[in-house]
């Protein structure tokens, strides 16, 4: 069985690599800040006992009060998983670091995030619209979208 | 001496035949050699992640039939997986193993088109597709069986399948698993020793292991690169723990290597059948629970081993009747991330080969 990794413990090693990074975390999952990351999840892929390798997939939700971007990591090596969020509080023009030089497979993604929600990954080599066209009128996924 | 050339911008599709639907493909060529690819997605694109906001949990099952619609009953299962975690449902014992017997039946099903399409887009046209489609119409006639349905199939329902086997199933499926491996067989002895396929795939489109893990690959894409993952067997759900099989694992990562891992896996969805037919215990399919399923407030991801790679549903709930949130991880589409690599460096023909082994769906690439 692939083993999750607690959130609590992955806050724990977070906060000795990236001080001050960590939110909150539970059994389930740590949250972290926005402006760090990318810090954060590039310790997560290099740190030898963690070993998240594989970016299962990038999600964003909408809070209306905030974004929540959500990342499924694995380790095929150590068959774990491991579960991070960061909160995004701009509604006009929320931000993050992409993480395609950390994994080429959020390339995609992230895309598709800004397509439908609306979010910008600054550093993202191709950053537009991937499965609308472009001028198309806002962020559809977004909870206040009005045709 | 060279001879000077000017690159030529050429837009392949969305109306081709080899795109698997509609997908474009801008390409810049040298001559005859791919120099840049740039692919346009979205001609699809149905917000099926939009929709299922505003849908009830049971219903949202029809919308995960257009995703890969070649593969419908892998999409049921990994969305009705997801929704059982959410709200903590459990699955009767024999539901679960009908549930991995049409699973499976639809791996192979997906599998044959992939290899009936590689053939086509080699230039042996219709004839082999034809071997590979006339299979697969048997598995679809299981389904019918089954639900009714025989592509839009709605089998699963969150806490177990729609209904129980009708008896003539089981004999039917007797049948079938039975001449499956000669039907295999045959196929293969069409292909896996062919000089012409040996000739247009080996060493064409090359991924190696460390650009697939760090391109999110799953599936026959990451298995043919020698990278050996399968959720199935790393994180056994249903009850794949009690049925024996092997992951086949490719080694060099080509086109070839693709085909290859694919025609090894039906064999071993027939072996898990075989297990599942030997197990499967009289019972209910079905769990009773209320058609309206209210998942507390919260959310969970769960992934199946589809036949394209890893697909899963991460589902917010805020506690209503339908998600505040379903995000859909289509492997069709993280797979296209390494498209350019692969592409690179080689001849219009050997893309559209290339692009055929990556068995994208465009359905779940849009979504």
């Amino acid at each position: 069985m692939t083993r999750v990794v607690a959130g609590t413990d992955l806050a724990k090693r977070i906060a000795l690599h990236v001080p001050g990074s960590v939110v909150t975390s539970n059994s389930s999952e740590a949250s972290v800040r926005s402006d760090a990351l990318h810090e954060t999840l590039r310790f997560l892929r290099d740190d030898e006992d963690l070993d998240f390798q594989f970016l299962n997939s990038v999600s964003a939700v909408d809070y209306v009060e905030y974004f929540e971007l959500v990342y499924h990591l694995t380790s095929l090596r150590r068959n774990s998983s491991c579960v991070v969020k960061s909160r995004l509080y701009s509604r006009d023009e929320p931000t993050v670091q992409s993480v395609v030089d950390l994994w080429r497979g959020a390339e995609l993604q992230e895309r598709e995030i800004f397509d439908l929600m609306g979010i910008m990954f600054e550093g993202h080599p191709n950053m537009k619209r991937i499965l609308l066209w472009e001028g198309f009128p806002g962020h559809p996924l977004r909870k206040d979208f009005i045709r | 001496m060279a001879i000077r050339t000017e690159p030529v911008t050429i837009n392949m599709g969305p109306q081709h035949p080899s795109t698997h639907g509609v997908f474009r493909l801008r390409v810049t060529f040298d001559g005859e050699v791919v120099v840049d690819v740039e692919p346009v997605f979205g001609y699809l694109h149905r917000g099926t992640e939009k929709l299922a906001e505003e849908r009830s949990y049971v219903q949202i099952v029809t919308l995960t039939d257009r995703l890969d619609y070649v593969s419908s009953m892998s999409n049921n299962l990994a969305y009705v997986r997801s929704v059982e975690k959410l709200a903590g449902l459990e699955v009767p014992e024999r539901g679960q193993y009908l549930r991995v017997i049409s699973a499976e039946l639809q791996r192979m099903a997906s599998h044959f088109i992939a290899t009936g399409f590689m053939l086509q887009e080699l230039g042996a046209f219709g004839t082999p597709l034809m071997y590979c489609f006339r299979e697969r119409e048997r598995i679809l006639e299981l389904f019918e069986m089954l639900c009714g349905a025989r592509i839009t199939l709605s089998y699963m329902r969150p806490g177990g399948v729609l209904q129980d086997a009708p008896e003539e199933f089981w004999p039917a499926l007797d049948t079938l698993i039975g001449e499956m491996p000669r039907y295999i067989d045959e196929l293969e002895g069409l292909i896996t020793t062919n000089e012409i396929v040996l000739a247009r795939t080996r060493g064409i489109g090359v991924v190696p292991p460390d650009l697939a893990v760090s391109g999110s690959l799953t599936g026959p894409m990451l298995r043919a690169s020698g990278v050996q993952w399968d959720i199935r067997k790393a994180d056994p759900y249903e009850i794949y723990d009690r049925v024996e099989f092997e992951i086949p694992i490719g080694y060099d990562g080509d086109t070839y290597d693709r085909y290859y891992v694919r025609i090894q896996e039906m064999r071993q969805s027939i072996r898990i059948i075989e297990q599942c037919v030997e197990q499967i215990e009289e019972g209910p399919v079905l769990t009773d629970g209320p058609f309206f399923v209210r998942p507390p407030v919260g959310d969970a991801y769960a992934a199946v081993e589809g036949p394209k790679g890893e697909l899963g549903f991460y589902l917010v709930s805020d506690g209503g009747i339908s998600p505040y949130r379903c995000k859909i991880r289509a492997p069709s589409f993280i797979n296209l991330t390494v498209l350019r690599d692969m592409l690179v460096g080689w001849k219009l023909a050997d893309l559209i080969i290339i692009f055929g082994s990556t068995d994208v769906v465009l359905g779940e690439v849009d979504r």
